[in-house]
Parts: C-alpha cells; structure tokens; sequence
C-alpha cells in the first residue's frame, strides 16, 4: 500500500514494470545498480589481489621452481583457452548491445554463444587438470617429480598456486554461468528491452571482470619463462 | 570430543527436518515469515541484525566470564562447569587447556565478527542510514537480505564448530599458521565461518556505499549528511577493501590443511619433537600480512560508528552543533585512508627488519592525529552546550574518556622499541579492550536507549538504564585496568593458568581474583539492561515521534516509521544536521526537513 502510495505520490504517469518502488526513474535505478557491481567487482580485485600477493611473494623466491613448473603446463591448452575466452568476451558483448537495442533473438544467440565458449573452457581446464593428475603433479604427499631434485618441494608451490588460482577462476566461470542461465531465461521470457536490460549488462560486467583475471593468470602461469 | 559428538548426528537431522517444517511455516504462515524472517525492508532486516548481534554478544561475553574465572581460580574444580560445557571440555569440573584455548580464540571471533561488527553496521547502520538520508529503502533491498542470512549462517557455523570433535578453533582469533594448520577440523569451521561472514560484509558494503551515493533525499547534499551517515559510508569502505584480503587467507590456509598444500608451511617444521611430512618451502608471515590487512582496518570498523552514534547523541543532548563537522569529516577519511598503512604494526616481533617497522611505526603514529582530532571535536562539543544527563548521553560521555584510555595506551604499542617487551601480554588485552568495550559498546547501548523510542514508539526505563550504565562503567575498569598493570609486569595474555608458572607475573597475579568478581559484576548488571529492554517494548512510557527534538531525518518520520517507505511523504532537506539552539528561534531545534526557520516554532 506504501509502494502505490510512492508510484502514485510521486509521478502521476504509469512506470516500467521493472522500476523498484524505492528509485524515482529508471535511469538512477541502473546508475545505482551499475556502481553497486563496480564496487563488487572492487572486492573481486582485492580478493584475487591476495591470491596475486602470494604468487608475487614465492615468485620472488622460487623463481627456478616457478620456471620449471611453468614449463610443464601445456602452452597449446593455454593459449587456445585464452583466445576462447577473449571470444566469448565479444559475444558477450554483443549480448549486451543486443539487448540494448530490443533484438531478442540475438540477445539469446549471443548469450548462448557465450556460455557454448565458457563451457569449452571449462571443458579444456578439465583436460588439462585430468593430465596432471596422471602425471602426478598435484601437491600434497603424492606429489612426483622427476625433474630436478633441488627444486621439487618448490615446484609444489608453484602447483598449488595453479590449481589454488585456475580452481578459483573455473569457479567464478561456472557461477557466471549459472548467472547466464537465468539471464537466457529472462530474456527468453521477454523482460528485457531498450529501457531495461541492466541484468545482461550486470552479467556482461561480471564476465569481463572473469575474462580479465584470466588474461593475467595466463602469463603468470604458463610463460614464466618462454622466450627462448 | 572422543568419537562422533551426539551433536553430530543431532545437528545432521536437524537440517532436513527444520527445513521441512520451514516449507511448511511458509505454506501456512507465508504473511509472518515473509513480515519477520525474509522481509527486505531495512528495518527488519536491522532489526534481525540487532537481536542476532545482541544474542552473539552475550555468547561471546559468557566464554569471555569462563576465561576470567579460570585466569582466578585455573586447576580449582567448578563442578558447573561440567554441567556446562560437558564432561569433554571439563572434565570434574576442571577445565582443560584445550577448552581453554577455544574460549580465547571464539571469544574474540565472536565478539568482533558476529557481535559488534553485526550490530554498529548490520543493525544501526541498516535501520538508521536510509532514514537519515530520506530514503525510502537500502539501495538493493534482496542483497540486504541474503547478507543477514548469510551473517546468520556463519554464527550458525561458528557456534557448531564447539560440537565438532576436537571442539572448535583454538589458535587464537588470528589464526596464525603453522598451529593453525595443524589444529582440529574445528579451525576447518572457523574458515568456512568466516568466508560466510566477510561475504555479508562485502554484500552490506556494496549496498551501503551505493544507497549514501543513489538514495540521498532532494537537498541532502554531501556536507548535510548527519556525521552517522559520513561514519557508514567510510566504514563501508573499509569493509569493501580489507576483507577480501581474508577470504583470499582463509582459502590458502584450507588448502592447506585439507588438499596437502604448503602456502603458510616453512621447510623442516617440528610438531612436537617430529618433523611434518610437508612440502614446506611456504611462508607463515604471508598469513600475518594478509590477516592484518584486514584486521587493522577492522579496527576502525569497530571504531567509526560508535563515533557517530556518540556525535549524534552529544549533539542532540548538549543542544549544540557539533564542533568541527567538516573537519571531523575530512578526519574520518583520512583515518580510513591511512588504516590500510599501518598493519604491520601487529608484527614488530616477527623480525620483518627495522626498514619496514620504521616506516609501519611513522604511518601508525600520524593515524593517532586524526582520531585524536575527532575526539577532541566530540568533546569540544560540551562546551557551553546545556547538557541533559540521560542514560544515552551517559554512555556516549563515557565513551569519550575510555576510548582516550584506549587510544592513549595504544601508542606505546605502536613502537616497535616499547611494542616488543609489551607484544602478546595483558597489556594489549587492556589497551583494545578499553578501545572494544567502554569504547565502541558504550557507544553501541548510547545507540540503543537514543533511538529505541523511534523504533517502539516507547521510552527505555531511566533507573534501570542508569544502573546498567554505572555498574558497567565500574566493572569494566576493574577488569581492563589491572590488565594493564599485569602486561607491564610481562604476564602473558594466552596462559590457561594465568601466568602462575612464571615468577614474574607473581606480584600481579592477585589481581585475577577482583577481575573474575568484577567480571561477573558486569554480567549482573547487563540482567538490567536485558530486562529494561524486554520491559520497555510492551510497558515503556509512549512517546511522540521526536521525543528528543532532534534534527536529523529519521525524526521526520512517522514512530515506528512506516513498512516499506519510512516516510508519508519523502522529506527534502532545506540545512545541515545539527541545527540546535539558533539565535533568535522560539525552540532550540530546527529540523533538516522544516522548509523555513519561522515553521519549525
């Protein structure tokens, strides 16, 4: 009873179904939602911030370790990984764009694209993680190694700071995922148009932010030491 | 706890089953729950906060009871005590070391993460900064909910890790690696405790920082927000950027004591006289860096609101405008700014090098500058103002003196040269004790008697808030006081016996005795305050909507302020915050929301 007494209180004219009872116009409710992501998307920095923290810290320490750790991950996978998900960057993207400009069906195309390209990701880490537990570089106390001696222990770090920070990442992809779902819903359901579609946007932000941590994981990890 | 704890297997069915009778609740109460339990408007979910917090605080001040009573009387037989926390934890009455260290460890991590936290932001920061900003709602009502829920699931978790075998966690309530890689699972627990708990803070920081930016009433601009508000805000950000730091920590330490990794484990680590078979090659200070990063800004956390509720209750009752607000506002964000510099100031005695503490010991003695600034401000405000002692103003007076003590005590910790014969004795229990109790929870009940006549519509009883006042007051010196003195002496604060080993902790152990009866002194005089509480809500005496005349916002709106909405009409702010006693007004107050000063008569 409160919220007619607002909408009608306040503004005399009939709102977007999607206007919240406690924003004015629909222009301050995207710019709040807008800002409340951007500040979400802080606490994501900082929190992989730390993970970078102690990368930095044993990589300064352990740098012939970290080397040959490096070497044993699979550059092809690596790249291939990165490229599919700069991909789905852009059809995101074009989500995004979609929606801004009604197009439904694109909209659903290009979120469907998006999460086809997540999934190959998801689906290559798979392959690379099952390889290296068949090879028995997982750390803990079946871990092997057969290359130098003198660095085992630390090459155990290196790799337990690779499944820490790619096991971290995949999780964020799969919750992106999981986002993407309902947004397929909803657009299916015809919520969004040229008015409202921060949810797509919102989605976008989040996987970008994702695609992003990645683009520094994979130098991190895989090209230690590469150019020669 | 030998073998599988029958809590266990009580708290397995349990889940299941409460969640059915939930559906069923749901089905035939769906108005109550969703009115109480999953309302998003603020002021329940503030409201869930308070009771929730309230309920923490009591948990966490009754292990910290049992702690007073063991440092007084360590090996005597209580055979309450059994009766209490079981034959397991004290066995004839005697309590175990073991137990001893979870009371320590849950007694901070319960007071700071699900108590005071929780109640200086969750509780007043959600029922009272949309008021005070003109807002009919939190920015992001649903977000609002899911971090009270997922607050209340990390308590859940925090109090079930004590019925876990092994109990819960027990190396302190900084977890420091490698003992605390190697305690019982229940340190497991406290992990996943606390990764609910920073993400309910994330998730309130996001909203809060979002609602001041979007949701600010027609008129309220920047420097016309109450000092309440500019107190949030920052608090908010301090929130938003130090806890993921933690949630990064506490992941390394869990893969560490359940995957087999060696983030915070050295190379060739003893474990009682054998060597551990790790990996190792990892580094312990890495978990004190990232502990502290976020636990120095907490500090703050704890600090900042309670200065809020206490300037906006000395300005309401000395009726007079506080002094320097722009100057207290300019304060507070440097304060904020500068507690991200000065962590390692816990970490003197771990022999980071006296490069890195000189500079640690500079930011941490220019970070006294301004919260000396702000206190002064707080008490210049008396000055000439016509002050009505009542039990808010009380507490929020006390705070002024207290939080000095805190403060003051504070600096020679923040030497590396005084820090190190001090680091790790009473004397530091002392010091942020003074700064937590007296200090931030003084300000915290200063918070509940002013604004409970807005929430109820009715009065807290004024004897029975006295005497909570006076008998804390009094209590809770003799307990911190004498800390001090047995840190200077060099007692240990981590002791199950109280230092009774040591020779020379002998000539202070006395005072152990006076502290465990002040201790308990202070748990019977908090029965008034229980009971002033419960009382007041049905019996309290009725009050119009602005029983103090006061300016701010949350005074224009109706008592209790309406569901979804606050407001009958939104307010739009014609002055600054704290208009008191202007010249020439027939009243001595002139409210944010009155357009001109002749209405306000």
């Amino acid at each position: 009873m409160s919220d007619a007494a607002v909408h009608t209180g306040a503004h005399g004219h009939a709102h977007h179904p999607a206007l919240q009872h406690h924003f004015d116009t629909m222009q301050q409710q995207k710019e709040a939602g807008v800002l409340g992501m951007w500040l979400f998307l802080l606490t994501e920095i900082l929190f992989f911030g730390g993970l970078f923290m102690a990368y930095t810290l044993y990589r300064i320490w352990y740098y012939d370790a970290f080397v040959a750790g490096s070497l044993e991950l699979d550059l092809f996978w690596g790249t291939l990984n990165t490229a599919v998900l700069i991909g789905s960057s852009l059809t995101m993207a074009l989500a995004v764009r979609a929606a801004q400009t009604s197009n439904r069906n694109l909209t659903m195309a290009m979120i469907i694209a998006t999460m086809v390209l997540g999934t190959v990701f998801l689906g290559v880490k798979v392959i690379e993680y099952e390889h290296k537990f068949a090879v028995g570089l997982i750390p803990g106390p079946g871990f092997v190694w057969h290359g130098n001696e003198a660095l085992g222990r630390n090459v155990q770090l290196f790799f337990s700071l690779y499944f820490t920070m790619t096991g971290l990442h995949a999780l964020h992809m799969i919750i992106g995922l999981g986002i993407m779902t309902v947004i397929l819903w909803m657009t299916w359901k015809g919520r969004f148009d040229a008015e409202y579609y921060a949810p797509v946007e919102m989605t976008g932000l989040y996987w970008h932010f994702v695609d992003i941590v990645w683009i520094y994981l994979f130098p991190l990890l895989y090209l230690v030491e590469r150019h020669n | 706890m030998a073998g599988p704890s029958p809590w266990a297997t009580h708290l397995s069915h349990a889940g299941p089953c409460s969640l059915a009778a939930l559906r069923t609740a749901w089905l035939r109460y769906p108005n109550l729950l969703r009115r109480y339990l999953f309302s998003t408007d603020h002021k329940v979910i503030g409201l869930q906060y308070a009771f929730t917090s309230l309920f923490f605080l009591l948990v966490g001040f009754s292990l910290a009871v049992l702690i007073r009573w063991q440092q007084a009387y360590a090996g005597q037989p209580l055979p309450l005590l059994t009766l209490l926390v079981g034959e397991v934890n004290a066995p004839g009455g005697i309590m175990l070391p073991e137990f001893y260290n979870q009371l320590g460890a849950m007694h901070g991590t319960i007071m700071v993460f699900l108590g005071v936290v929780p109640l200086a932001v969750g509780a007043f920061g959600n029922y009272l900064v949309p008021l005070q900003i003109g807002a009919p709602d939190m920015a992001f009502p649903r977000l609002n909910l899911a971090s009270y829920w997922f607050y209340a699931a990390g308590g859940v978790v925090m109090l079930a890790s004590f019925f876990v075998p092994g109990g819960a966690a027990m190396s302190g309530w900084t977890s420091y690696p490698p003992l605390a890689d190697f305690a019982p699972q229940g340190q497991t627990w406290w992990l996943a405790g606390m990764l609910l708990l920073v993400l309910s803070s994330l998730l309130g920081a996001v909203n809060f920082i979002t609602t001041i930016v979007q949701l600010r009433a027609p008129g309220m601009t920047w420097f016309r927000l109450p000092f309440f508000v500019w107190t949030q805000l920052i608090t908010s950000f301090l929130l938003l950027l130090a806890f993921p730091a933690l949630q990064a920590a506490a992941i390394l330490q869990g893969m560490d004591r359940l995957a087999g990794t060696s983030f915070f484990l050295p190379s060739g680590l003893m474990v009682g006289g054998q060597a551990v078979d790790v990996a190792g090659g990892g580094s312990a200070l890495l978990w004190q860096h990232l502990f502290w990063f976020l636990a120095h800004p907490e500090v703050y956390v704890l600090v900042l609101p309670a200065m809020g509720i206490v300037a906006e209750i000395i300005a309401n009752n000395s009726r007079k405008p506080v002094f320097g607000y722009r100057l207290m506002v300019y304060s507070i964000f440097v304060l904020g700014f500068l507690s991200f510099t000065v962590w390692a100031h816990h970490m003197y005695l771990t022999g980071m090098g006296t490069t890195i503490s000189a500079i640690f010991q500079a930011t941490t003695m220019i970070i006294s500058i301004p919260s000396v600034i702000v206190l002064s401000a707080l008490v210049l405000s008396l000055h000439g103002g016509s002050i009505r002692f009542n039990t808010p103003m009380l507490f929020a007076l006390a705070f002024l003196p207290m939080f000095g003590i805190g403060g003051l005590t504070g600096l020679p910790l923040g030497l590396a040269a005084t820090d190190i014969p001090l680091h790790d004795t009473n004397y530091v229990v002392g010091h942020f004790h003074y700064l937590v109790a007296p200090g931030t929870i003084f300000a915290l009940f200063a918070g509940i008697y002013h604004w409970f006549p807005k929430i109820t519509g009715r009065m807290m009883n004024e004897t029975l808030g006295r005497l909570h006042f006076a008998g804390s007051l009094v209590t809770m010196n003799l307990i911190f006081f004498p800390m001090l003195m047995q840190g200077m002496a060099g007692v240990n604060r981590r002791l199950w016996d109280g230092g009774a080993i040591y020779q020379h902790a002998e000539p202070v152990l006395y005072l152990n005795v006076p502290m465990a009866h002040a201790a308990f002194g202070l748990a019977l005089v908090q029965v008034f305050f229980i009971v002033n509480l419960f009382m007041s809500l049905k019996g309290g005496r009725r009050v119009t909507a602005n029983p103090w005349e006061a300016t701010t916002l949350e005074w224009a709106a109706p008592t209790p302020p309406r569901a979804h909405g606050n407001f009958d009409e939104l307010p739009r702010v014609y002055r600054g915050p704290y208009e008191y006693s202007v010249p020439g007004m027939d009243v001595d107050f002139l409210p944010q929301h009155v357009p001109d000063a002749k209405a306000g008569a």
